[in-house]
């Protein structure tokens, strides 16, 4: 699993990528009430937003931290927003995404490098 | 009381003993729950009385409703009385204190009350021959005279309703402008990360898209990451200043200056004018576009108690592209100069049907003229001096988020001294409820972490800032000391207790109806 500065993981299988957001980040932004996933089809580019979590304090925007085309969005976050609060890193996932540039990935943290940037914060 | 942030709970306190005291009906003093006006009122009666229709027969044939509409029947009384108790469960710039920050909410003076209840400006009609309304229209001018006088700058468009709609207006004058050069091919609009989100959804609606730009560590525009992100593709950015943390842009005239050599324009969020009113003029800065939320630099009505008002003043560079209609000195007098005339042909169009918020324009002029050029200078000087006021104060139990040099017109702190209590910014403010204050704006900016953002307005006297700050630094110190509860069960005194905000957001109820539709009117705690 890879991470942004963002917040944002990454897991790669295959040459897709399973995009969430962390337990950081789903801790910090409370109870998740609504959550905006990409079309399935869509091109996105790293760094861009793709997508969009709404908590009890704010709405923001998660950035697509690979580029490439979306494959599959998590439907299930329609109706179970807290899935993302629950299991950040695994049931809570936004969107699978099919690389385009498969080098983005390695640019990115692994997590002893994304910890210890945690704890810059 | 322990309570987990899910699941708390949301009755009332209604019958809740106080002090070991209950009262037999679930009354509480003179307080009286207050039902739904359908739970009030019944399907079988009516407020008044109408003789019986002389005619009967109807030629509406089978379009005839078939059941009763359930509207609730009510006498005047009982009606008055549903709205003046939910009234008493409200809280009201007029009852206290409204410590809300990046709102503005200021005292709403009864002269300006007074002067918009002429009869001359109350009972206008917008279609009524212009000979008939110099006298609105010589009020509309001077106001656009001050406002331009007071922002240095050339045109004003009066007719934006609020705020995001005078965002929307100078966003349309810059597209207006861009697609006249030929530039139509900037779409990117440039937006830091402490603004308002107005902005972007702004300039969303506009068709752009939106980048953020960084902030510095004390919370100002990254000056480098803004340069960084200019291009030919940029058509403006937009600038809150003094921005949301309370702080005066230090490198405004460079942002302009890198902004114009971009070939994009500066929008500027006028919301926190009242900051500087009578003391900098935006024109001077490099502002091409600005509103000016009237119902909060110069003291209208909003909250619930608006309409607002957000006139925008506008650079000369984007002056011919105002909407219309504006007003002119003919040779019939004052004259509205519509979009069907020659000289709106550049106007990008139009931003209501008419002439915009009169009343709103009446009190704002009001406010203007009872405090002249050099009152309005001391409401920035009063304003900013009770927010450095509450942030020295309040900074010897709170952290503020940015300690060095004075705040502008609102204090604000991060969560870091809550750090370890077990209590968060959410539990603080429900807390301050139960000693009488409503809470600070919470959670905002968002780039501070667990933020309280607290405008004390230049209205407060110094005897109500220290009662204020006196609440926040004992409640401070009862979370420091470990009295936890106090804030995991606040409020404990409003008449409805925590709100479940979770609940209320996953699965919002916006409908009500009746569990039958015959259902009869319930005395207050039959029971």
């Amino acid at each position: 699993m890879r991470f942004t500065k963002d917040h944002e993981w990454v897991e790669v299988d295959d040459n897709i990528a399973t995009v969430g957001i962390t337990a950081y980040a789903a801790e910090q932004l409370g109870d998740v009430v609504f959550v905006e996933t990409p079309d399935v089809g869509k091109a996105v580019k790293a760094g861009d937003g793709f997508a969009v979590v709404e908590s009890v304090k704010a709405a923001s925007d998660v950035y697509a931290p690979v580029s490439g085309e979306v494959v599959e969005a998590n439907g299930a976050l329609g109706d179970a927003p807290d899935t993302v609060n629950a299991e950040p890193e695994a049931a809570g996932w936004f969107a699978k995404v099919r690389l385009s540039n498969p080098a983005e990935v390695e640019a990115l943290m692994d997590r002893p490098a994304y910890e210890a940037y945690l704890q810059t914060l | 009381m322990s309570m987990s942030s899910v699941g708390r709970p949301t009755q009332p306190n209604v019958g809740a003993s106080i002090g070991g005291h209950a009262s037999l009906t679930g009354g509480r003093g003179l307080l009286q729950d207050e039902p739904l006006l359908f739970e009030l009122g019944g399907w079988d009666k009516t407020g008044v009385d109408f003789d019986a229709a002389e005619h009967d027969a109807s030629d509406l044939g089978d379009l005839v409703r078939s059941r009763p509409i359930g509207l609730s029947g009510l006498s005047e009384p009982e009606t008055m009385r549903h709205y003046v108790r939910l009234s008493q469960k409200n809280h009201a710039i007029d009852l206290a204190l409204y410590p809300l920050g990046s709102c503005t909410m200021k005292h709403n003076p009864r002269l300006n009350e007074k002067m918009a209840r002429l009869s001359g400006f109350a009972d206008l009609h917008p279609l009524q021959p212009m000979s008939t309304t110099q006298g609105a229209l010589e009020l509309m001018d001077r106001l656009a005279h001050w406002l331009k006088t007071l922002t240095g700058m050339p045109a004003v468009a009066l007719t934006p309703k609020a705020g995001a709609h005078g965002e929307l207006c100078g966003l349309l004058c810059i597209r207006a402008a861009h697609e006249a050069a030929g530039h139509g091919h900037r779409r990117r609009v440039l937006v830091p990360t402490s603004a308002h989100g107005t902005n972007p959804a702004t300039a969303a609606f506009v068709g752009y898209s939106v980048q953020e730009i960084a902030q510095t560590a004390d919370g100002r525009v990254d000056l480098s990451d803004l340069a960084a992100k200019l291009g030919p593709d940029v058509a403006a950015i937009m600038v809150t200043n003094p921005n949301t943390c309370g702080l005066f842009e230090r490198d405004v005239i460079e942002i302009a200056r890198l902004t114009h050599e971009a070939g994009a324009y500066f929008y500027c969020d006028g919301a926190n004018f009242n900051a500087i009113v009578g003391r900098v003029r935006p024109g001077d800065l490099g502002v091409d576009a600005m509103h000016i939320n009237l119902h909060k630099t110069f003291s209208t009505p909003h909250g619930g108690g608006g309409p607002g008002a957000g006139p925008v003043v506008l650079s000369k560079a984007l002056a011919p592209f105002a909407p219309a209609p504006w007003i002119v000195h003919g040779s019939q007098g004052l004259e509205l100069v519509e979009e069907t005339k020659a000289e709106a042909a550049q106007a990008f169009g139009r931003m209501c049907a008419f002439q915009g918020q009169m009343g709103m324009f009446v009190r704002a002029y009001a406010y203007m003229r009872s405090h002249g050029s050099d009152g309005l200078r001391q409401v920035a000087e009063d304003a900013v001096l009770n927010a450095n006021y509450v942030k020295a104060v309040l900074s010897a139990q709170m952290t503020p988020a940015f300690p060095d040099g004075p705040c502008m017109h609102e204090a604000l702190f991060s969560d870091a001294w809550l750090d370890d209590t077990g209590v968060t910014t959410l539990d603080f403010a429900k807390a301050m409820i139960d000693e009488g204050f409503h809470p600070m704006t919470m959670y905002f900016p968002l780039v501070v972490h667990g933020a309280m953002l607290i405008e004390p307005t230049e209205t407060e006297s110094k005897r109500e800032l220290d009662r204020f700050c006196g609440a926040l630094l004992a409640l401070a110190k009862a979370a420091k000391a470990g009295d936890v509860d106090r804030f995991k069960g606040a409020p404990y005194l409003a008449p409805m207790r925590r709100l479940d905000e979770t609940l209320a957001a996953r699965k919002p109820k916006l409908t009500w109806r009746p569990d039958d539709s015959t259902v009869a009117p319930t005395p207050l705690a039959a029971e």
